[in-house]
């Protein structure tokens, strides 16, 4: 009797130890699984920037970036396209970063808890889930036809800042929360109103969280090409549109503001669709510059966060 | 205390006030700050209600332009007719294929961006440690970073080719590489937002499993999973919105041929990539050919709102409360 209950115990115990090492192996498996998923991600990053530099590097040169765009593609260049997007990126940085801060000051700090204030959280939540060529949409019966802004500059700037609104929303909303209680309490037991807090204190505590929320923000609009594309913006625009501020005064000023345009992401995206393998090495090469910049811009705003979360102690 | 402080002070630098005098002075500062906060304030609440304009606008402008649309071709037309060729002699308006498109598009993508972004997520939160996951993290969110304008053109001229490699009947213009670059791009909104739904699950959960005898791998799909079900489901809907609301890297790598067809292998127009079109060509404002990609554009916003509210459901459905 004996021998037979020990020999079932151990096979028991044999069973057992097959049940943990197959639970073990698929333990592991799933950590390879991970790993391999991530790689994809990562593998595609790297495919498409070594793509990018093999085929665009050779294009590179100074006049690549002092050339108008041409119809022969050995003479291409994007002057009119990276400042076109520069000055885009300057008129939706004025109009959504100050709009932006300002409503996500009154949603922080301000706004009492009602229906109506539901009514305007609920509302951006669902805004940064709209697709982006809505907003193109919207700028193209709003902007152009209604107000008669043309396919302007200041167009696009103004479709831009729509778009990125949610997001300078939400960011400078979450760097003002961070700041801690005492800091609204100490400055109102000294008097101070509601508007000094926030400008005295909230702003300038915040202005770190705010500037990376931003910084993403532009990163994002500057590759968007289908809003822009809906407004019926140019793709061949051989002329820089003039100096800002350069113009006669005080109609003249503002004369680069309601002038066609080009940007960076249309640009490649004409040279994308000719069949001419010539002008797809030149979209190549714009689109390395176009990714170097926005991947400039987040890598900014990656390393801005990091040294806010090491730096900044409550 | 200070009432009467101040105006002794003052009378040894200047001529003597009398005390009423600068309570009066007082009172009137107090009043300007007043109006002046009140201000601030109504221009700060002005500010938030741009977000709110911005959306009654866009309703109005699709609505107005849809409407108009509409009064051309029947409704019926629209959602039945199988063709669409609207800027033809013989016009049709069969939204069905485009949205074929979109669908066949987004499928392939979310074929590739849930189950990648899922077992990522899994990956991040319960199996990698601190420092991989401080690198990783960042690195996954600079694809989303990527503009698609780019990601058309890698699709086009990059995934295209490596697929006719191995299947040579590949179209150059094709739903299915457009699609499997579009998933890859929604994979870093799918994970970090599974990864949050996940990390909120209480450790104690995690605790009890372990101590229970399950492995990472166990608990992670027994325990972790279903009590985040609902953010998961929250972060799925979110790659569900942006894969039909996906535009250049179907313009760019799709064709814009409209075909009523399913199958990815072949080259399609979809609703967003229709606008595209549309708006580089130069339709004269107010035909019906300019009315139509806000008809489309109003399909778009319908299907993003039904996510939405499928998402908004879901949320309450599944959630777990602790």
């Amino acid at each position: 009797m004996q021998p037979a209950i020990h020999d079932a115990a151990t096979l028991r115990q044999q069973q057992l130890r097959r049940i943990i090492r197959s639970h073990k192996r698929r333990d592991i498996a799933f950590g390879v699984l991970g790993l391999l998923a991530m790689m994809v991600g990562v593998l595609t990053l790297a495919a498409l920037f070594t793509g990018m530099a093999i085929d665009g590097i050779p294009r590179l040169s100074g006049d690549f970036f002092t050339s108008f765009p041409s119809r022969r593609a050995g003479q291409a260049g994007i002057l009119s396209a990276w400042v076109g997007s520069i000055l885009v990126m300057g008129v939706t940085a004025l109009f959504a970063v100050p709009v932006g801060v300002a409503g996500a000051v009154y949603l922080e700090e301000y706004a009492q808890k009602n229906w109506f204030t539901d009514v305007i959280e609920i509302n951006i939540t669902n805004l940064a889930g709209v697709p982006s060529i809505v907003y193109g949409l919207l700028a193209l019966g709003m902007f152009v036809y209604t107000f008669g802004l043309g396919q302007s500059i200041l167009t696009a700037g103004l479709t831009l800042g729509l778009l990125i609104l949610p997001i300078v929303i939400v960011t400078t909303r979450e760097s003002l929360r961070a700041i801690p209680q005492q800091v609204r309490e100490g400055a109102y037991a000294c008097g101070a109103t509601r508007w000094q807090v926030v400008h005295d204190h909230l702003l300038p505590y915040g202005t770190p969280g705010i500037l990376t929320g931003v910084i993403i923000a532009l990163s994002r609009a500057i590759g968007e090409t289908a809003p822009i594309i809906t407004i019926g913006a140019l793709t061949f625009i051989a002329f820089l549109p003039p100096l800002p501020f350069s113009g006669d005064p005080p109609a003249g000023v503002f004369d680069w503001l309601f002038s066609p345009f080009t940007v960076m992401p249309i640009q490649i995206f004409n040279w994308t669709s000719r069949p001419d393998p010539a002008f797809q090495q030149n979209a190549a090469a714009a689109s390395f510059v176009l990714i170097f910049m926005t991947l400039g811009m987040n890598a900014l705003a990656i390393w801005l966060r990091y040294r806010l979360r090491k730096n900044i102690k409550w | 205390m200070t009432a009467v402080a101040i105006p002794a002070r003052d009378a040894m630098i200047s001529e003597p006030t009398l005390g009423a005098a600068k309570l009066a002075e007082y009172a009137r500062l107090k009043h300007r700050r007043k109006i002046r906060e009140r201000l601030i304030k109504a221009a700060l609440l002005l500010a938030a209600c741009v977000s709110v304009l911005t959306t009654l606008g866009i309703v109005y402008i699709l609505l107005k332009e849809s409407l108009d649309f509409f009064s051309h071709v029947p409704l019926w037309d629209f959602l039945t007719d199988r063709q669409w060729t609207p800027l033809f002699d013989d016009a049709h308006f069969g939204i069905m294929v485009l949205l074929s498109g979109t669908i066949s598009s987004s499928l392939v993508a979310l074929l590739i961006a849930l189950p990648l972004g899922t077992t990522i997520a899994i990956y991040l939160c319960e199996f990698a440690g601190h420092k991989t996951r401080e690198v990783m993290k960042p690195l996954l969110e600079l694809l989303s970073g990527v503009p698609t304008i780019i990601y058309g053109y890698f699709a086009l001229l990059f995934v295209t080719p490596m697929i006719q490699k191995i299947y040579p009947a590949l179209p150059g213009f094709n739903v299915l590489s457009a699609g499997i670059v579009m998933g890859i791009m929604i994979i870093p909104y799918v994970s970090s937002l599974a990864e949050d739904a996940m990390r909120a699950v209480p450790m104690s959960l995690r605790e009890g499993s372990y101590a229970l005898g399950a492995t990472r791998y166990q608990t992670a799909v027994r325990v972790v999973v279903p009590a985040a079900l609902s953010g998961i489901a929250a972060a799925y809907i979110l790659g569900i919105s942006r894969a039909v609301g996906e535009t250049m890297i179907l313009a760019v790598a799709a064709g814009m041929q409209p075909n009523l067809t399913l199958n990815p292998l072949e080259p399609a127009a979809t609703v967003t990539s229709y606008i595209v079109q549309v708006a580089l060509g130069d339709l004269p404002h107010g035909s019906v050919g300019y009315q139509t990609i806000f008809a489309a554009g109003l399909m778009l916003m319908l299907l993003t709102l039904f996510f939405n509210l499928v998402g908004y459901w879901m949320r309450r459905q599944f959630r777990e409360a602790y």
